[in-house]
């Protein structure tokens, strides 16, 4: 190797672990701050929830909906989350059609959304319309009586199929 | 070093120093233009004249517009609107150029496909147009977002999220991209910077391209015809102007152009100031809400046809991606599809007229059914549609593989 073939790719080298560096920081720079992923978790509390009641959380900016079923409403043994010997409904509360927000029914028991027609059962299994697929099921973890979302607990898992 | 000598006067102290009399030369009054064209080649000065717009009424904008999501809508629809004097005038100027500007894009691009301007050595000057294009969309996605009403808010959140269907780093990369799960303060700031600064300089980087790979190939001309730029100049320098096929680009050519940008802006400054409404959704100016979803989300008339190439693969979400992303990127292969080697107006291909109408038409279904709700038959509409737009590319090829052996046979 000559000299001046050494000096170039001395240049080269440096030159391309300051741009790997640089690549680096800009990637870091856009990530989410620590702030917004410690704010990725919401916890559920399903002590005081009684039989047929329905609620909505806030998670990742997401609506996420909790239905304690009664015992007349049909089991979904794919989705149902069971906390203690309630089973529990449990979705993001998005329209898998394009993104609107389906209200729940209590009367006749399914999600109906006003923007394209959409219904999902109490399961939050879709029905009827254009939605392809049923509401997405949050990642959770059962702690107790509580639920935490944004965690991937076993019984998650499970529901997923991951395990 | 040069020789410098005492001046004559400022020009020859300035030229003794850059050159600029040279430098005039080639890019004015020695840059030739044919003179068999016709208005439709004023669309590229009709466009750096929108742009110019564009930037001095966001120049104005950027002086009261707060990039934080507690500030942003109320720093445009009460500060900017109400308080600041003539602000309403650089908003509709912004909001109607950027309208504008797509408009006059698509015909520039729609003549240089019907003239076949991208072939023949002018395959450069095609892809960094469509650069320009795809540029421009991303200035005008990230600007939609600052008002931070109820359309920026979910036009960004459906956008964004498209990135989650690319395979495996899909779900990391919309956060990635969002700065949080959602589309939140991060997101607005971030996608604030692209919009004023980043995407504006790559803009003025790619239009300076843009002219340079204009400058050896020159523009192309109404009957394909090709002219020998070097021998007509020597006709029109020798003073047989009315012999020469080409005009000086200055400043003959843009005299004509400055005719026709004036026209143009006839109807620009009548929209502006009278029926500027087109180009403010009413729906905007609800604040943004994430927990609320606006009942039909649309994006501005110019993403139409590619949001319902989108939406038209109604069953199949992935197929609909896919759709969408080679209906962005197939223009751009434009003079590689087109087989052959005839460079004239389509009304001089048979089958490439056919072709090119149908792709008109086509597009103009697309953008007609994207701003419709997609339900009932409208669905099926615009499936066939997509399909229609996708099947029409495909063909391209063979068609003018044909019409290749038809010219070969004929010489």
């Amino acid at each position: 190797m000559n000299r001046r073939d050494f000096l170039g790719m001395a240049l080269g080298g440096v030159a391309a672990v300051g741009a790997g560096a640089t690549l680096v920081a800009m990637k870091g720079a856009w990530d989410p701050l620590p702030s917004v992923i410690s704010a990725g978790f919401t916890t559920v509390d399903l002590s005081g929830m009684a039989e047929g009641e329905f609620k909505t959380v806030e998670w990742r900016g997401k609506p996420v909906y909790v239905l304690k079923k009664t015992a007349a409403m049909k089991k979904c043994e794919d989705r149902d989350v069971v906390v203690g010997n309630a089973d529990y409904s449990l979705g993001i509360q998005i329209c898998t059609h394009l993104g609107c927000i389906p209200s729940y029914d209590k009367g006749e028991m399914k999600f109906k959304c006003a923007c394209h027609g959409g219904e999902f059962d109490a399961c939050g299994k879709n029905t009827f319309g254009p939605p392809p697929t049923p509401m997405e099921i949050p990642p959770f973890r059962i702690d107790g009586e509580k639920l935490v979302l944004g965690e991937e607990g076993p019984e998650y898992k499970k529901l997923s199929g991951k395990a | 070093m040069a020789q410098i000598k005492k001046a004559e006067g400022f020009i020859d102290w300035l030229d003794q120093r850059l050159a600029v009399k040279k430098f005039m030369q080639v890019m004015m009054t020695e840059y030739w233009i044919p003179k068999n064209i016709n208005f439709l080649w004023a669309m590229g000065v009709v466009l750096i004249v929108l742009f110019a717009i564009l930037f001095v009424s966001g120049i104005f904008l950027l002086m009261y517009y707060k990039p934080d999501v507690k500030l942003a809508f109320d720093s445009v629809n009460y500060t900017i609107m109400q308080e600041v004097k003539y602000g309403w005038l650089w908003r509709h100027l912004h909001a109607v150029a950027a309208s504008a500007i797509f408009l006059v894009i698509y015909i520039h691009m729609f003549v240089a496909i019907y003239y076949g301007s991208y072939k023949q050595g002018r395959e450069v000057i095609w892809i960094g147009g469509m650069l320009l294009f795809m540029t421009f969309s991303a200035e005008a996605f990230s600007g939609y977002m600052l008002p931070w009403g109820q359309m920026s808010y979910w036009a960004a959140a459906v956008i964004t999220n498209l990135f989650g269907g690319i395979p495996v780093i899909g779900p990391e990369l919309v956060v990635w991209i969002r700065g949080n799960f959602v589309v939140s303060d991060a997101t607005l700031t971030r996608f604030f910077m692209l919009h004023v600064v980043l995407l504006p300089v790559v803009i003025m980087a790619l239009i300076a391209f843009h002219f340079y790979t204009l400058r050896f190939p020159h523009v192309g001309n109404e009957l394909g015809e090709e002219i020998d730029f070097d021998k007509e100049a020597e006709k029109y320098k020798a003073g047989n102007k009315k012999e020469a096929k080409v005009i000086p680009f200055w400043p003959m050519f843009l005299s004509k152009d400055i005719f026709v940008v004036c026209v143009f802006m006839v109807g620009f400054f009548y929209l502006t100031f009278f029926h500027f409404n087109f180009a403010m959704d009413p729906i905007n100016f609800e604040p943004a809400d994430s927990m609320k979803t606006p009942l039909h989300i649309y994006p501005e008339w110019y993403f139409l046809w590619s949001y319902e190439v989108l939406r038209g693969f109604f069953f199949s979400s992935d197929l609909g991606l896919i759709a969408f992303g080679i209906a962005n990127g197939i223009f751009l292969f434009m003079p590689w599809l087109d087989r052959s080697p005839v460079v004239a107006p389509a009304h001089k291909r048979p089958m490439f007229m056919i072709w090119f109408w149908a792709l008109i038409a086509d597009l103009i279904v697309l953008t007609v059914y994207g701003k419709l709700p997609p339900t009932g038959v409208n669905a099926y509409i615009g499936f066939v549609a997509s399909i229609a737009f996708l099947g029409l590319f495909a063909a391209l090829p063979f068609i003018t593989s044909i019409e290749a052996k038809k010219a070969g046979r004929a010489s």
